[in-house]
């Protein structure tokens, strides 16, 4: 099984990243995409920038896949995390996950999600409307709980 | 051996990376960190919550405890937000 990973400033198409991994698959049965977004905070934060650690970012989430189609019988896999400047509204990270039944999509994209969040080398700092930089945003227990259920 | 900090671990050093000549007796992580805490205040800020500060050898993640001999990267930063 071959995977797409990429690490890009770029803005990426969801939907066409999903029509990439399953054209002319048609052993495929389900196909899970999750997108994340940046969110506005309530109307506070004017854009995320996200900082990475390029050659271990890329490394990092081979191996978070790798563990994923271990764990999984995947036909597919693509995982695409967004660095930089990013505005609330667009996107930040893709999973796309594709497989015989749905089960093994769904749980594999959730399972990709929680070790991207708390393992994946990459770092949130926000940017407020009022033109100030906003503090680096802290890592979230309930990220680590999320992980645990996995172990 | 190369140094290199991210994030806020990166602003309170003051510098991306480092290239660093380790004196002897410096055999893991946590006895790197314990050095360089002796470094001057800024290294002593960044580091000053023991075991909040994450470190990678070589692209791969370690505990404190883990052995430095043969390490080409060292990289030091916080709990990850990724995602």
């Amino acid at each position: 099984m071959d995977f797409t990973i990429r690490i890009q400033a770029e803005p990426f198409d969801s939907a066409a990243e999903t029509a990439a991994l399953t054209r002319g698959r048609a052993e495929i049965g389900a196909v899970v995409a999750f997108t994340g977004l940046c969110r506005d905070e309530g109307g506070r934060l004017a854009a995320l920038e996200l900082e990475h650690y390029p050659g271990m970012a890329e490394a990092e989430i081979g191996r978070i896949a790798d563990q994923a189609a271990s764990r999984w019988p995947l036909l597919g896999l693509t995982i695409v995390h967004r660095f930089g400047r990013i505005a609330p509204g667009e996107e930040i990270v893709l999973v796309v996950t594709a497989s015989v039944h749905r089960q093994a999509a769904f749980e594999a994209a959730s399972f990709l999600m929680d070790y991207l969040k708390t393992q994946a080398p990459f770092w949130k700092r926000e940017h407020l409307k009022d033109g100030t930089v906003g503090t680096w945003v802290d890592a979230k227990e309930a990220d680590d709980r999320a992980v645990e259920r996995w172990r | 051996m190369k140094l290199v900090y991210f994030a806020w671990v990166r602003e309170r050093v003051g510098r991306t990376d480092e290239q660093v000549v380790l004196p002897d007796g410096i055999a893991t992580v946590a006895d790197l960190v314990r050095w360089l805490k002796g470094r001057g205040e800024e290294y002593a800020y960044a580091f000053e919550n023991e075991g909040v500060v994450r470190a990678a050898i070589d692209h791969v993640h370690v505990k404190p405890e883990a052995r430095i001999e043969g390490a080409r990267e060292i990289a030091f930063f916080p709990p990850m937000t990724g995602g």
